[in-house]
Formats: C-alpha cells, structure tokens, sequence
C-alpha cells in the first residue's frame, strides 16, 4: 500500500508521518507540493508543521499549492486523507473540513501528553479503535483552537462528524473539546493531535497513534 | 547623492575625521589599522574592522586564556577542533556529531522574543556551516529575581522567543536550564545549543579556495537590521544614558531559515560546495573576510550585486547588517547552475556576489568604484589581542569565611520539611513545565529523552540505535565563590547528567558569561574558570571542541555572577538502554551512589532559605565523577537500574521530589546520619538509582569504587521519611508545580499564588 506524505515549504513532521507508514506495513511516498503528481498512492498524510511559516493565516498559503486541486479533487472521489497539525488546517483552508483553527486560548504555544476519547471508530483512519476508547497522543500546537459557528457545531455534532474529542483538560480552547474531524464520507480525517509521535515505545508516550496508520491500510484493501 | 568613500579617496583625503570611537574602536586600534593599510580606511574598510575587531568577533580579552583548550592533549574523537564553526566529535559508525552553545544577551535583554528567537537561528546556522543536518536544540536561561516586573517582560518573551523559532524550524527542544537571580536583572542570559549530525565524509569547512570560483550569497535579502549588533550592543555594557539600541537588534523569519536548511543539505548531498559560512555576528564583513582568510587566495565581492531589503543602505551598511538566514558559498563554476537550481526548488534567493581571485586582497566594488581593499587576514584573525589586567575580587575573602555552615538550621522535623518544601518550590527548584510545554520535544521523531530528564538524549541511527546525549550545567553561585572550582563543578554535574543517562561522555563544549573584561576583577574570575574548566578536561580525557564567550554582562559597574555554561556530549551504543530519572514502579530499592558531606557553601537551600551566599563551593572529585560515571554506565549496559538522577543544587530533597513526582510514585525511606545534611548538602559526584537487584549493584559498586548507601523502597504515594511527617505527594506536587504559573501564568491560571521567593513560608 503506498502512502503519499506531501511536503510543502515548512512542512516539518514529514519525516515522522513516513516512519509511522512503514511501521505501520506500509509503503511511505514522497510528494511534492509543487507538482500535480500523486504518484498513484492509495491515500494521502499532510503532516504537521509551519507550512509558509504560519503566513497570512496557518494553513492559508499550502491549501493553494498545485498538488493541493489533485488531492481535493480526489478526496471528493473518496482517496482517504488524513490531516494533522497544520495538515488539518490546510484541509480546512481548502474547504475539505469545515471550521477553522485559530490562535490558542492562552495565546502560548503547547505541547503536552494529551488524553482524546475516540467518537468514531468507523472513518478510514480509526477503525483499529473502538468507540469510546481513550487513547494518549501528543498535541503541540499555537494555533489549534477550534472554531466554527454554534449552528455548524451543531450540525457537524448532528452528523456525527466528530472523530476526537480532548479528555482530562482542553490544551488550547476548542469548541466543545473537538480535537478531530471527519468529511460526510469519513474518508478524509483531520486532528490537531500527532498520531505520528505516539508510534514507538522509545520515543512517544505510547504506541496509541499507530491504529491510524493500520486503519487506512485496511480502508484501502477493502476499497 | 552622497559621495562614495572609495580607497583612491581615502589615499587622497588622509587627515579626513572618522568615528571610529562610535563604532566601538579604541583610539589604538584604530591607528593599527591605519598602519595596516599603509592610510586612513574607507568608511567601508572601517565599518568591517569595528564589526570583526568587536569583543564579541575578535575574542580579543579572551584569547589569550582560552589557548589552554586548544593545548589539551590531543582525543581520537574529535574529528575537527577549536576555531571552526563548531567542533566535531566522532560518535562511531561513521557517523559525526557537531554541538556548540552559543550566548544572545544582550539583544535578549533589549527585545526578548527576537533576540531569543535569532540566538537559535544563528546557532543553528552555524551548525548546518558544518555539513551536519541540525537534530535538536537546547537553551539555558537566567533572569532576575523571579518576581521582578523586569523579569515578567523578559522571560515571557525569551521562552516564546527560544520556542517560535525552534518549533518553526522543526528542531526538538530536548533540554537546559532555568535559573533566577538578582545578579541578572538587567543583564538575562540567553545560552543556545545545537547539535547536527553527519557521516565523516560530510564534514564541511569555511574556505575559499580555487581561483575563479564563485561566491555565493543565499537567503534572505539584506536589511537594515542588526546592524552593529556585534559591536555597539555585545561589546559594550549597558547604561541609563546610551541610545536606544533596539535597532541594533536582528529579527528572524524561522520559515526561510528551515528552508535554507533543506537547501543547504541537498546541496552538500550533490558536492556542489567547496566551502561555506553562515551569516552572522558582523554578516558579510564577517562571512567574506573569515572565507578569504582561511583560504588559499583572495577574493572580489561586487556590492551593488547583494539583494537588498531597503535600497537605501549604504556599502557600509551592507557589510555591517545582520540580516538574519543568509549564508555564503563558495562554488565552482560549472556547478553554479546545479546550484542555483536547488536554490530555486525551495524558494531560496541565491545570488553570484563575487569570485575568489589570485592574490592574498579581499576587495569589495561599489558602483564601479572600489571601497575596500584589505589583507583578510588583518580583519578576520590577526584582529587586537589583549593581556588585560586581572585582579582577584576584594571582597572574596570575606564572602569566602561566610560560612553557609554557620547558618541556623531547621530545629524540628516540622520545619526541616518546611525547607524542604521551599528549595522544590522556589522559582530554581521547581516544576518547569510552564517553559517547556512551549518548546517541541517530539518533532523528527528521535527524541528518546528531553526536559526534565537530566540530559537530552537523541537516536541517530533507526537501524543501529545509536544515539547521543546531552547536557547543559552552569551554577554561577558555586562560581561567584571561587570560579575555577565553580567551572569544575558545572563540567563534573554536565558529565554526571550525561552518564545518569546511561551515556559515554566524549567532548565539552562551553558559553562562558561574564561582566566587563575592563574590570580586573572580572578577568581574573573569567581566567580562573577557563583554568579550572581546562584543568577539569584534562583530568576527564575530555577534549574541548569550542565555545563561546560573552562579557560585557553587566549593567554600569554591577557585574553578573560569572557564569560558565558547561556542555557535555555523550553517546549511547544503544538508546533503547537509556535509563529516566524518575521512578516508575513499587518495590524497588532506592540507592544513593557516592559520598554526602557537610557541603553548604552556594547551596540552594543557604540561598532560599537564607538569601545567602558565602563559604566555599562544594569539593571537585574528578576522579569519583569518573568512577560513578563508569559505574553508571556499567549499570545501564547490564540493565541493573530502572531509574537514575544526579544529585545537585537543592540536594538529595530536589532529587527525591523529582524523580517521586515524574510518575507519581513514592517511597518510604530512611536517611543516614544527619537528615538536614542528608537532604540538603550539595557534595558533587551523587546520584540516586532505583533497582530490582540491590545485591548486583553492591557488587558492581564494589568493583567500581564506589560508595553506595540503602535509602528504601519505592512504592506509595507519599515521600515517607524516617523521622519526618510524611510528605504526600499531592502536596508535593502542588507545593513545586504552582509556582511559575502562579508568577508568569496566562488566563488558565488567573488566580496568583502567593510565592516564597527567597523566603520560607511560616509555618
């Protein structure tokens, strides 16, 4: 199964959402922002970082990068996309998640170990988990707050859109403690915490970040 | 349109007045380069020789000391010594590890955020210079009292500043120190480390070699930033009356310097370079001078070519800016093209300024005219050195038989854990998770072990294990009180942090802070550290791989405590063996490693409890640091310790609480002898370590040399100490983590507390 990883200019967690792939068994790709080639993969990781160092808004600059109209254009046709960080804010600026990420409440910078409970474990990055589940992931992030209006809060509530949810403590002031999103279809996936620094023993607080990476190798075999 | 001050003008015009004392020339120096030049400089040539002749270039007060690192005996490891831009150690299977710290106060103290945040840039820069791919940084700090409205301007800045940077560039922040003290208000110390790694053939050097090779410019455009930031602002103390100097100060755009990264590591992937130099410190004066010097030939820079910011700035301006993410190449010309096609990949401006020329000139044309004409070497190393005068401090005898010793003690065990609970929870003692929750530990995936360990340990090889560790140590009260035992004791606690790790130590890097080399008193105290750091590296078989130096820390005639930041790389055969400092399960024997004695003198519990500071420092034993060192590493390799942690500043009681509250775990114990010495003395060469096999480690001790001493067991969730109330671990815990929230919190933590700073809460 091959994985696209895009890297835009500022892309910094690249690497890692690689490593998480492999582990996971599967084959990690490297894309290009700036070409329109997805290289025939079967789903695609826009990993965290400070693409375009934050500029004009997080997230704002890549959503406009050429490879960026393949992979929406695909998404819409179901390829799994999963978003992370500034990966989720992209997707976001690109209208392919609704609601926005905005500055943290306590205007710091955090990173911390952070508890979610998992609302839907049937998406094509989540069905290794099972509903209900807590799971310890990092967050790190300053501008990860999540916001849309009540009324789209409560829709996306409504169509039960909600993938994760913070537990133990909000670190940053989202809305109804929304960490994770996910399209009508469930194949595309955004959430500020990094699955992809919770994959080894030796370097993350736990191995729970893994699940999303064995999760979209069965969403592609079954599709 | 002004007038250009060329060479040809300059000939004709000797007697011209030039203000070469605003640039920070003394009248000497500047009839040395008159000399040099055989005339008067051009405001050009003079701009160059203020920016590299600065304290803060030319190392001119400090050099003749610091010669006793380069005559240490020579080490296999290192691969390239001292005056590069970093040195590099051989960490074995080919692979080289480069690390150096790297001092920005004073534009820390003038604009917190960007100079903190342009002190990572510009350490960062210099690492990447090496060859190595950047993998991790680290910061070590000082401010002013804690509860200073001073320090509530500077440290919010600095720590966003460190962290802004850091994160955006995708560097792990994996460890350093806080530390606060009065001696720092108005002079804060801003330490940043960088470590890179590469394979042995990747190893880079700055030098311009090669007759007709090009010389490249990359980066950010040239501004009006920064300008004399070397000279005017690092060089000279602060006073009331001087100018603004906040324009003096470079402003950072981590963005383009990640991107300058990712350029810079698939142009040396290709060869495309022959030698390379970052900007920073006196910018391009700096990068073609030092280039051209250490090369075989000349070189020829064309001004006019330099992409500007504001096209306003004039030649001098040009050569003095410190613009920050910019980097000089030098290239051969049927590479030029491959070149600046990577450049254009990441978005990088790169430009062909000049090339290197036959002869031994370095030349600098503006507008067709030429504006300097000068021998490198004169500007970049043949710069002043000075002997200056020393003089040990008048009043060190006396702050020597004031004995921390003669200070009352707690009476009860009611007011004995009343202190015990005010060293953990004074602003040095306690919980920094308010800093480094700011800072990314996770990013690359390699961290293994970051802040609050007792060093940052980092993997290098995925396949092999292979890994390094690091740590940053500089006590400046164990150094007010005799600064070469004070040096040798951040060098033995950098190495002791290093080896609780489970780590090899292998090489000393060094930012030593100090006031005012002008000041007798302050040389000799700079001069004992160096003597005692160099005399300490000996005794380790440590080689010194370079460092850095900043004087001048000090505000009119108030000089900070010298403080000599030591750090101290290790390696790790194997990182899945590395061992915490904190405590993880019950039932587990808790054992002190080496020998405690009435050692109060520069303690933090003289310091907090008394707001003291006298007596004499802790006695150095290099060679029990050496002995617990093998002992520890010996203990790793052979699994025997679950958990490992130095014992330092605050004694056994800060290093019982922390490594009881990193999981919650407590333990019920009890202390030989004294308990106010057991808990409080600082004697060096310490650690605790917990074990399921007590009996193999006595054994191993034995063998090793060193002492071991039985505290108890592991297990409970309280710090149950023979003849003390029981401490439990909620109260623990609220006691050390509430206090910097409670001083600098934001809107989660609206409520202050009341902190005891520098006082003991009645009890």
């Amino acid at each position: 199964m091959r994985i696209g990883i895009i890297t835009f200019p500022g892309s910094l967690d690249d690497v890692d959402a690689a490593r998480a792939v492999r582990l996971a068994g599967g084959e990690p790709v490297a894309l290009w922002h700036a070409e329109h080639d997805l290289k025939d993969v079967d789903a695609v990781v826009l990993p965290g970082g400070f693409s375009y160092g934050d500029y004009l808004r997080a997230g704002a600059i890549a959503a406009r990068a050429p490879l960026m109209q393949d992979v929406v254009d695909r998404a819409r046709q179901g390829l799994p996309v999963l978003g992370i960080c500034n990966g989720f804010q992209v997707l976001c600026e690109a209208g392919l998640l609704p609601g926005a990420l905005t500055r943290n409440s306590h205007l710091h910078f955090r990173n911390r170990d952070q508890v979610l409970v998992v609302e839907r474990a049937d998406t094509a990055w989540t069905t290794d988990y099972t509903h209900g589940q807590r799971i310890v992931i990092p967050v790190k992030n300053g501008e990860g707050r999540y916001v849309a209006a009540d009324a789209d809060l409560d829709r996306l509530e409504g169509e039960n859109r909600v993938v994760f949810r913070y537990a133990d403590g909000n670190p940053n002031g989202s809305s109804r403690d929304i960490a994770g999103v996910t399209s009508e279809d469930g194949r595309v996936v955004g959430l500020m915490p990094h699955p992809e620094h919770a994959v080894e023993d030796l370097t993350g607080p736990s191995t729970d970040g893994l699940g999303f990476f064995t999760s979209v190798l069965k969403a592609v075999v079954a599709a | 349109m002004t007038l250009i001050d060329t060479v040809e003008r300059a000939e004709k015009t000797p007697d011209d007045e030039q203000p070469y004392r605003e640039l920070g020339l003394k009248d000497d120096e500047y009839a040395r380069i008159r000399d040099i030049l055989g005339r008067r400089p051009t405001t050009a040539e003079l701009a160059m020789y203020s920016v590299m002749w600065s304290e803060h270039c030319s190392y001119k007060s400090s050099k003749v000391h610091l010669r006793q690192f380069g005559d240490l005996p020579p080490s296999d490891a290192l691969l390239v010594g001292i005056g590069e831009n970093a040195g590099v150690v051989d960490v074995g299977d080919g692979y080289a590890v480069t690390f150096k710290v790297e001092s920005h106060n004073h534009p820390s103290y003038v604009e917190p955020y960007q100079g903190a945040a342009t002190g990572v840039g510009g350490i960062v820069r210099d690492i990447l210079t090496m060859g190595a791919r950047p993998i991790a940084v680290m910061d070590s700090l000082r401010f002013g009292r804690a509860d200073a409205p001073d320090t509530a301007r500077v440290l919010p800045g600095v720590v966003a500043g460190v962290g802004g940077y850091g994160n955006c560039l995708g560097l792990p922040n994996i460890g350093g120190e806080l530390l606060f003290d009065e001696c720092y208000a108005g002079n804060p110390l801003v330490n940043a480390l960088c470590v890179g790694v590469m394979k042995h053939e990747d190893v880079r050097l700055a030098k311009a070699e090669g007759v007709g090779n090009k010389v490249i410019l990359f980066g950010a455009r040239t501004g009006g930033d920064g300008i004399g930031g070397v000279s005017v602002l690092a060089s000279e103390t602060f006073d009331a009356e001087g100018p603004a100097k906040r324009p003096s100060v470079q402003v950072g755009d981590p963005f383009t310097e990640k991107l300058l990264i990712e350029a810079c590591l698939e142009i040396f992937a290709a060869d495309l370079v022959t030698g390379i130099q970052d900007l920073g410190g006196a910018g391009l004066s700096c990068a073609t001078s030092e280039l051209a010097s250490a090369g075989t030939g000349g070189m020829h820079v064309d001004l006019d070519t330099v992409p500007l910011r504001d096209s306003t700035l004039t030649p001098a301006e040009i050569l003095m800016s410190e613009s920050q993410e910019r980097m000089c190449a030098i290239v051969e010309p049927d590479k030029v093209e491959q070149f600046l096609a990577v450049c254009r990949k990441w978005d990088v401006l790169a430009t062909v300024i000049g090339e290197v020329t036959e002869g031994d000139r370095l030349t600098v044309d503006w507008h067709g005219e030429r504006i300097v004409d000068v021998p490198p070497r004169t500007v970049a190393h043949e710069g002043p050195v000075y002997e200056r005068p020393m003089a040990r401090p008048a009043d060190l005898d006396a702050l020597q038989d004031d004995d921390a010793a003669q200070l009352p003690r707690p009476s009860t065990p009611e007011e004995l854990q009343a202190h015990w609970l005010a060293v953990v929870s004074s602003p040095d003692g306690a919980d920094k998770t308010w800093v480094t929750e700011q800072y990314d530990r996770y990013v690359r995936g390699n961290t293994v072990l970051a802040q609050p360990e007792d060093a940052g340990v980092v993997r290098i090889d995925e396949d092999s294990h292979r890994g390094i560790a690091l740590a940053l140590d500089g006590n400046a009260r164990y150094a007010r009180l005799d600064p070469y035992t004070g040096a040798q004791l951040n060098l033995a606690e950098a190495y002791r942090n290093v080896a609780v790790s489970g780590a090899k130590p292998l090489a000393v890097t060094n930012c030593l802070n100090f006031g005012s080399p002008e000041e007798p008193e302050v040389m000799w105290q700079f001069a004992e550290a160096v003597r005692g750091l160099a005399d300490g590296c000996r005794e380790l078989g440590l080689p010194v791989t370079g460092g850095n130096v900043s004087l001048y820390n000090q505000t009119g005639d108030v000089a900070i405590n010298p403080t000599p930041v030591i750090g101290v790389l290790g390696v790790h055969e194997d990182v899945r063996r590395r061992v915490p400092s904190g405590w993880r399960a019950a039932g587990e024997t808790v054992l002190l490693l080496g020998l405690t004695g009435e050692e109060f003198g520069g303690s933090a519990w003289a310091s907090v409890v008394h707001g003291h500071l006298g007596g004499r420092p802790p006695a150095v034993d290099l060679a029990a640091e050496r002995k617990l060192g093998e002992l520890l590493a010996a203990l790793g390799r052979e699994g025997l310790v679950t958990s490992a942690h130095d014992v330092a500043d605050g004694g056994l009681a800060q290093t019982l609480t922390e490594s009881a509250l990193r999981h919650g775990v407590g333990a019920r114990l009890v202390l030989p002898g004294d308990r106010f010495t057991a808990l409080f003395s600082e004697s060096a060469a310490r650690a605790v370590i917990t074990t399921t096999d007590p009996g193999g480690v006595k054994t191993t001790a034995q063998w090793a040399g060193v002492p071991v001493t039985e505290l108890g067991t592991t297990g409970g969730d309280a710090l149950a100490v023979d003849g003390l109330p029981e401490l439990p671990l909620a109260e623990l815990r609220a006691a050390w983590s509430a206090t910097l929230p409670a001083l600098f919190g934001g809107p989660e933590h609206s409520t202050p507390l009341t902190v005891p700073a520098g006082t003991v809460p009645t009890s």
